[in-house]
């Protein structure tokens, strides 16, 4: 009880923003959707006053979710402090007083756009996927009746088609972000736009993984533990993008890497995507190659290309 | 508010925002680790013999969109009064009908009996939210499946002997099937469609 009283938060709003009857609502789509695992739970409800590219459908989720002794951290394409990630943060702050954080591991709940962290989550966080377009078939199948249908039927072949047309073209699969994958050997799911790179952070991840879609009114899930396989063949394996530099500032060679243009004259460096984690490291001692470069370090905080 | 309805009318959540934010928290982690025991952190006044976490359950998620089904002794006790005051829901007398169901261990109707929902939208099913006299000291069961890191020992007490029978035959309609909360004082269990059981 305390702690409840002692949140302060703008009182011209709901908790949270959102009125209890739209929170119930989403709750309960929540719970079916961990039931059953990558399929897209449809919800009604009204529309949320915010624009849809900011993110409307992850915010309503984790408006339905948090509570007040919750710590927030919010990231886009693995940033903090770009402005997507910072007006989210923003929001809830305002309208639930809650806590923010950019350590990964101190945030009960991580609202994401386009990147899962790299330091590896822990049981009870939630990771909040910001989803612009829920349907991995929609691109090869417009109709809303045939890929529910499909997905009713497990009828997936048309996806496979897709890829290995890639394969006949490129002599690979060119996909790189959104990459379909299969959640609990049922449905097929898109993981939103993040990299390949992340899709094995996904399976048998400890926390909760929850996809909110606003325009389409959607929500799925990956509970905790769960068997997530992108998809592949045989003779092509799924493989996750890799780099031949390391992170110019902090060394990592295991990270997901953006590049950065430093000047008009061609010099460009290999950092972090996860602004958090090449942080932490630096501040425990790692070094890059430009690590000690004014240059590179002013670079570093400003936001990565589209 | 009237009191003339009925005198006896407990109260609700005493933070209505709180309180069911706390209890659906507490429910999303039963149904993401199922087979472990989560507790709703609510004190809750309920009728008999409603539980605190079932009811807590009930006003954190039902309302007028959810037709609710009460076995006979919730029915016709005051529990139906309060549900219907506190959530708006439609106490509805077709098992079938029901997106979530009120039902107690000792007198559980057959699983086949509750809504599956469809084969384009699984998610239109029922959960059954089940009273039982202990989440830890029945008969061994071992859970595998979505939310379990490898398998978990579970000992939910009090269901009728032919249970696990009726759940290997909800298992098998995967992605359809009825969803189950066990709950028992303060405590529950979450029981997702997708969880084998062995018993
Ligand atoms: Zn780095």
């Amino acid at each position: 009880m305390s702690a409840v009283s002692a949140v302060q938060w703008d009182e011209a709003y709901n908790f949270a923003y959102l009125d209890e009857q739209t929170k119930r609502m989403i709750r309960r789509t929540i719970l079916k959707a961990i039931a059953i695992p990558g399929y897209q739970v449809p919800f009604g409800g009204r529309e949320m006053p915010l624009a849809y590219g900011w993110g409307t459908g992850g915010v309503q989720v984790t408006a339905s979710v948090i509570g007040p002794d919750d710590t927030l951290k919010v990231i886009d394409q693995g940033a903090d402090d770009t402005t997507n990630a910072v007006s989210i943060r923003r929001f809830f702050e305002r309208v639930a007083g809650v806590e923010t954080t950019e350590t990964t591991e101190d945030a009960d709940i991580i609202q994401t756009r386009h990147r899962i962290p790299e330091f590896p989550l822990r049981e009870g966080q939630v990771l909040v996927y910001q989803v612009p377009q829920p349907e991995p078939l929609r691109k090869l199948e417009p109709r809303e009746t045939e890929t529910r249908k499909m997905h009713g039927y497990a009828e997936y072949g048309l996806m496979s088609v897709r890829l290995y047309e890639d394969i006949a073209r490129y002599g690979h699969i060119a996909t790189t972000y959104s990459y379909p994958v299969m959640v609990n050997g049922r449905y097929l799911m898109s993981p939103s736009p993040i990299p390949k790179f992340d899709n094995p952070k996904m399976e048998n991840n400890p926390a909760i993984q929850l996809f909110g879609a606003g325009r389409e009114k959607r929500i799925y899930a990956i509970p905790p533990y769960t068997q997530v396989k992108s998809l592949d063949f045989d003779d092509h394996p799924f493989k996750v993008q890799t780099w031949k530099e390391c992170c110019a500032l902090c060394g990592a060679k295991s990270s997901y890497l953006d590049e950065v243009i430093l000047d008009d004259r061609g010099g460009r460096m290999f950092v972090c995507s996860d602004t958090n984690f090449c942080e932490d490291r630096r501040a425990k001692g790692h070094t890059g190659p430009l690590g000690a470069d004014p240059a590179a370090l002013a670079f570093a905080h400003k936001e990565p290309a589209q | 508010m009237t009191p003339s309805a009925s005198n006896d009318l407990l109260p609700g959540f005493a933070d209505p925002v709180f309180d069911a934010q706390s209890a659906f928290r507490a429910t999303l982690d039963a149904m993401s680790y199922p087979g472990r025991v989560q507790t709703v952190p609510t004190s809750l006044a309920t009728p008999e013999p409603l539980g605190i976490a079932a009811g807590s359950l009930a006003l954190a998620l039902f309302d007028f969109d959810t037709p609710v089904w009460l076995e006979p002794v919730l029915a016709e006790g005051p529990a139906a009064g309060y549900l219907r005051f506190h959530c708006g829901c439609p106490v509805v007398s077709g098992m079938g009908e029901a997106r979530f169901a009120l039902v107690n261990a000792a007198s559980l109707p057959r699983l086949d009996n509750f809504g599956i929902g469809e084969d384009r939208y699984p998610d239109r099913s029922a959960t059954l939210v089940i009273a039982v006299p202990s989440l830890t000291d029945g008969p061994g069961t071992r859970w595998t499946g979505p939310g379990i890191d490898g398998s978990i020992g579970v000992q939910i007490a009090g269901l009728p002997d032919d249970f696990w029978a009726q759940w290997a035959d909800n298992r098998e309609l995967y992605p359809q099937g009825i969803d189950v909360i066990f709950t028992c004082g303060k405590s529950l269990v979450g029981l997702p469609r997708t969880i084998n059981v062995e018993a």
